[in-house]
């Protein structure tokens, strides 16, 4: 006979079966169309490339050596690879700047939003969750008619005499700027709204009870409270902006190359699968270090507050 | 203390919120202005006519693509929601046990990873497949667009279960309902509008792809953003307005359903 501890036990273990059971097609979807395929890529990393495309199957650090480097083909000497560099650093920067940029803007829409009655709240996230969910080609190809040199922006600036020539604003990096910053907004607004819209306002008026000003009120009580939602937005913001594709493709024209312009440069006419392969893997990591950063801090400071 | 001082206030945050909401909106208005435009140009006004939506409708390519697009996102968003569901259904209410943190992780995975990484994996690892296997056809698409949807349709589906408690099923299963019965005349009427939410994420998340399907498919096969991104790099014509408006009106009905659906406390 089995003793009752025994018949809870085998109950336990089977209910811990089943809940394996029941998650396990999403596990393998997942497997199978995402998560298994990057382990190839590291693999693809560390292979030499194939004439047409593709690899040959013999091991090689070649790809990794000229994510940063170049041999020159005269004395083989290793060299930084400028253009690499630039790029990597181009897409740092630009990520970096997108993030700044919705964030100057984005805190302040989700404190509006949160400050407002009830009911109009609802109608206010409404309309933050509208562009959020709209195709992120069509909100970039609409960025583009404003901004290129027949676009509204010119034309208003020509009518009034403010400028002669239209301004080329399409096809540089400042055109991915706003570009990104535009598609990337709702993604900032959306989390630093959900900390703001749990936030103590007694605490704000504690603080001008005690003759703070409204900056101080600012800086010191509402800012540490929403920091959750705040550094939630950024990653949200920073990890898609330094991996975006359609943005630079549309409105970076073909010179100014992001991360992603550079990888598919190597399955495409590069035809250098293994260099592609090294640099996902590098914007991986990037990516990884800022996550971990995050889980860090978030750590840190506290969902307590939320 | 003065009556009017609010503590609300804070100085030119109203002025940047409304800048927010007409910059967000203003881009895409002019974008749908211009999609009923009777020029062929799109920088002048050449009075409104409904021509370019005829044009995109004529357009078998437009039209192919559209059908491809509504095709990947129906099948994809239908199991992913499913699947999705099974997986809630085993990762929420319960006491910690092995591997659920796992599970978590895994499933989320696809939100973690820049897409044009996952893209250019699932690029190298189906054109093998292709070179063993010889099928070319849509499977891949769906396969990878039900992979990056189960995240999106499990956000909702979990929230939801996450608030229903245990009292009723409990309460059936005393009245000597089968574990099936229990989930069928019980859980899933409760979570329905989970279920729906998470749905119609999936399918907006799908229909909206770009990266993935650019990468993913073979000759032939595009999407109607793949379609449009190539026209778009090919120069600008108001068709593409036109196809941007209708795109646009199918994504807001959806979310407007998506939000009154997801508000929806019974």
């Amino acid at each position: 006979m089995a003793t009752a501890e025994e018949v809870a036990k085998a109950a336990e273990r089977r209910e811990v079966r089943d809940r394996w059971l029941l998650s396990a097609p999403a596990l393998l979807v997942i497997l199978l169309a995402a998560t298994g395929p990057l382990l190839i890529v590291v693999v693809y990393s560390f292979l030499a490339p194939g004439p047409y495309g593709d690899v040959k199957w013999q091991f090689s650090s070649d790809a990794w050596t000229s994510v940063f480097l170049e041999r020159d083909i005269f004395d083989d000497t290793l060299s930084l690879a400028a253009a690499h560099v630039t790029i990597f650093l181009r897409s740092i920067k630009l990520a970096a700047v997108t993030t700044l940029a919705t964030l100057a803007l984005g805190f302040p829409t989700a404190y509006f939003m949160a400050t407002r009655s009830e009911k109009t709240r609802d109608l206010w996230l409404f309309l933050i969750t509208i562009p959020f969910w709209t195709n992120l080609l069509i909100r970039t190809f609409a960025v583009l008619q404003i901004i290129r040199n027949e676009g509204i922006i010119n034309t208003i600036l020509l009518k009034l005499g403010i400028v002669s020539a239209p301004v080329q604003i399409l096809y540089t990096d400042t055109a991915i700027l706003i570009g990104m910053a535009y598609v990337y907004l709702p993604l900032m607004v959306l989390p630093i709204y959900a900390s703001m819209e749990k936030l103590d306002f007694r605490l704000v008026e504690a603080g001008y009870d005690l003759y703070a000003t409204r900056f101080k009120v600012l800086w010191k009580i509402i800012f540490p409270l929403v920091k959750p939602g705040v550094i939630a937005g950024s990653i949200l913001v920073f990890i898609p902006a330094l991996g975006a594709y359609v943005t630079p493709s549309i409105l970076g024209g073909g010179k100014n190359m992001m991360l992603s312009n550079l990888i598919e440069l190597q399955f495409g006419q590069g035809r250098n699968w293994p260099l592609g392969s090294a640099l996902s893997i590098t914007v991986m990591i990037i990516v990884m270090v800022a996550l971990l950063a995050y889980v860090r801090n978030a750590g840190k400071s506290g969902v307590r507050h939320g | 203390m003065a009556s009017n001082f609010s503590i609300k206030h804070q100085p030119g945050f109203t002025a940047i919120a409304a800048t927010c909401f007409v910059v967000l909106y203003l881009p895409i208005i002019v974008l749908v202005i211009y999609a009923f435009n009777a020029a062929t140009s799109t920088s002048e006004w050449g009075g409104f006519s409904l021509k370019w939506f005829q044009s995109a409708y004529q357009n078998t390519q437009v039209i192919d693509a559209t059908l491809r697009s509504f095709q990947i996102g129906a099948i994809a968003a239908v199991l992913s929601t499913i699947f999705a569901t099974m997986a809630a259904l085993a990762t929420t209410r319960t006491a910690s046990y092995p591997g659920l943190t796992f599970k978590y992780a895994a499933i989320n995975q696809p939100l973690m990873v820049p897409e044009i990484v996952t893209a250019v994996a699932l690029l190298i690892f189906f054109s093998r497949i292709k070179i063993f296997t010889g099928y070319s056809g849509l499977g891949y698409l769906i396969a990878a667009h039900t992979a990056f949807c189960i995240p999106f349709a499990y956000l909702p589906i979990r929230a939801r279960l996450e608030n229903m408690d245990l009292t009723l099923e409990r309460a059936a299963a005393d009245l000597y309902a089968t574990p099936w019965k229990t989930f069928r005349r019980i859980t899933l009427p409760l979570l329905w509008p989970g279920i729906l939410a998470g749905l119609m994420l999936a399918f907006v998340i799908s229909l909206d792809d770009v990266v993935i399907t650019e990468f993913v498919k073979s000759g032939g096969q595009d999407t109607l953003p793949t379609y449009m991104l190539g026209q778009i790099r090919r120069g600008i014509t108001p068709e593409i307005n036109a196809i941007s408006t209708a795109f646009l009106l199918l994504s807001v009905a959806i979310v407007t359903l998506f939000f009154f659906v997801s508000r929806k406390r019974d």
